[in-house]
């Protein structure tokens, strides 16, 4: 491929490749059976270049291809302060990738779209929270990969055969365990997210076993969880005893080893890191972002009946980020109509972080994603509260942040 | 005198900015400025463009290698980054700006116990073959 049999893009992304190969240390490379490509984030200059150089020398993807958001939603940029000269090169970038083959899904959420991969199927993903959810909630097998690196997996169907693509790297370093968490607080609907966020700092670069969970997590939850500690840690692979696909045991966890590190995760840890989480200090609100990774068809009828008949403040903006895909299933499973109704608004393609769509007088943001509340007041300059779905919602209606803090003040 | 692996070689000459906290470029760098902006990290507010940037280890966003490619062509990048282990994502950034602008910067791995000598000020120098000199 190097020497240009397959074209001048896959002899490019071949050699970028090979020399990754060095940098990895692998000896040889693999097959993969799919890749999700981060590299749709428009950033500048050099992203939109690089994409356009590769599909100018006619590269095609050569394996079924998921594209994450961009730098822009397509048909919806006007309604917010994009501007145009950002809208045009973000869509330039955009039919770059398309022109390759690949599949616009626009999501950062791909696992929750047709584009799922297998349990143990070898792919290339980029996306941190795509790729710590695929490898830990699905089983599928990827590295940790970053832009520019996945579509060249993509362009000629092969990755270093190293780090996580084997099952021997695949057992977990360190155990973490609850520690006299109660079930009542595993169920509330912010706890998966606060500890993602936790774990992501406890792990370093070694991959974290929690043990202790007692309830059954739902997907959005572990979602939220593998988004938050791949946010604030690097977690690309987490296993959860009796929960994630290849942590049936403690011992299987591990694949026999012994964990390097034991480390006691108390209700007390757990509250510190929620309130890491919200960085605003007054009761102000101007805006409630849900969607990061993008909602999900289940987040849609979750929030329908929360909204169903109520309005929300003339002074909160109530915002929603998602795909064109769970809009429309949202669209067909009759739900989307009370939330519309409620005065939410719902940017398709992108998210707030990746597009630079917030007018400046948005400073108090309110979310109930750990991923938004850790990005958005570094990328924004807002500040940010966290709270559940509910406490969103009524917040919103409200004019002003209300949570319910029962749960979270047990000692 | 320290010597490490260069994951990618090259020379640079400048002086040291050294943390022990991971960083992602995504929601942690400006590129336009060259300014380390995550206000979870010790170093926010910090410039690193142009200095030898000592980091353990990327974490987050993916996007950490399109911000500092963004970085090198806006000529605001470090001048090197040295690092605990292996980590593909500086070197990714680096072999992809020498593919696409012919301008790469050194990514070399130090031992654990060289990288924690390091401090913020010292003035390095990185050989092409991984040794790194302090004056």
């Amino acid at each position: 491929m190097v020497n240009g049999e397959g074209g001048p893009a896959q002899a490019l992304a071949m050699s970028i490749l090979v020399r990754m190969a060095d940098v990895y240390g692998a000896t040889e490379l693999m097959d993969i059976s799919q890749a999700h490509i981060d590299s749709t984030i428009y950033l500048g200059d050099a992203t939109l270049e690089f994409a356009e150089r590769l599909a100018s020398l006619g590269a095609r993807v050569v394996v079924p291809t998921s594209l994450n958001v961009s730098g822009v939603d397509e048909c919806g940029w006007k309604d917010w302060a994009v501007k145009p000269e950002w809208a045009a090169k973000a869509a330039r970038q955009m039919l770059a990738y398309e022109r390759m083959g690949a599949v616009p899904t626009w999501t950062c959420a791909p696992y929750q779209t047709h584009m799922r991969p297998a349990f143990g199927q070898q792919i290339a993903w980029g996306e941190s929270n795509a790729i710590s959810f695929a490898n830990s909630v699905i089983g599928a097998r990827t590295e940790r990969y970053p832009d520019l690196l996945d579509i060249c997996c993509a362009i000629t169907g092969r990755v270093p055969a190293i780090g996580l693509h084997l099952p021997e790297n695949r057992g977990g370093d360190l155990c973490l365990s609850l520690s006299g968490v109660p079930a009542e607080l595993q169920r509330d609907d912010q706890f998966f997210a606060v500890l993602g966020h936790l774990v992501g700092q406890l792990a370093g670069d070694g991959i974290p076993v929690i043990d202790g969970i007692v309830v059954s997590p739902t997907e959005d939850q572990l979602k939220a969880f593998a988004a938050a500690a791949a946010s604030s840690g690097r977690v690309a692979l987490f296993h959860m005893v009796g929960i994630t696909p290849e942590a049936p045991t403690l011992e299987a966890a591990f694949r026999g080893r012994e964990p390097e590190q034991t480390i006691a995760i108390t209700v007390g840890d757990l509250r510190a890191a929620r309130r890491e989480l919200t960085t605003a200090d007054g009761r102000e609100i101007d805006m409630v972002i849900l969607g990061s990774p993008h909602f999900s068809l289940e987040e849609f009828r979750l929030l329908a009946p929360l909204v169903a008949g109520r309005h929300a403040h003339p002074r909160v903006r109530f915002l929603i980020t998602s795909s064109r895909l769970m809009k429309e299933r949202a669209r067909e499973a009759g739900i989307l109509d009370p939330i519309v109704a409620f005065g939410a608004e719902i940017t398709l393609d992108t998210c707030i972080l990746a597009s630079p769509m917030l007018p400046p007088e948005i400073r108090m943001l309110m979310t109930n994603s750990a991923k938004y509340a850790y990005y958005a007041p570094s990328l924004l300059n807002v500040r940010v509260t966290f709270g559940s779905l509910a406490d969103c919602v009524r917040s919103a209606i409200e004019g002003r942040i209300v949570r319910d803090e029962s749960l979270w003040q047990i000692a | 005198m320290i010597t490490g692996r260069a994951i990618v070689a090259g020379e640079a000459d400048a002086e040291a900015l050294v943390t022990h906290d991971a960083l992602s470029f995504w929601g942690g760098y400006d590129f336009h400025t060259g300014e380390i902006i995550d206000k979870h990290h010790p170093l926010a507010g910090v410039r690193a463009s142009g200095r030898i940037l000592a980091v353990p280890f990327s974490k987050g966003s993916s996007t950490t290698t399109a911000v500092l490619l963004e970085a090198v062509r806006a000529g605001t990048a470090p001048a090197a980054i040295l690092t605990t282990g292996t980590d593909a994502f500086f070197a990714l950034a680096s072999i992809v700006a020498d593919v696409m602008y012919g301008k790469s910067f050194p990514v070399i791995a130090l031992d654990p116990a060289d990288f924690a000598t390091l401090r913020s000020g010292e003035h390095l120098s990185i050989e092409a073959s991984g040794v790194i000199h302090r004056r």
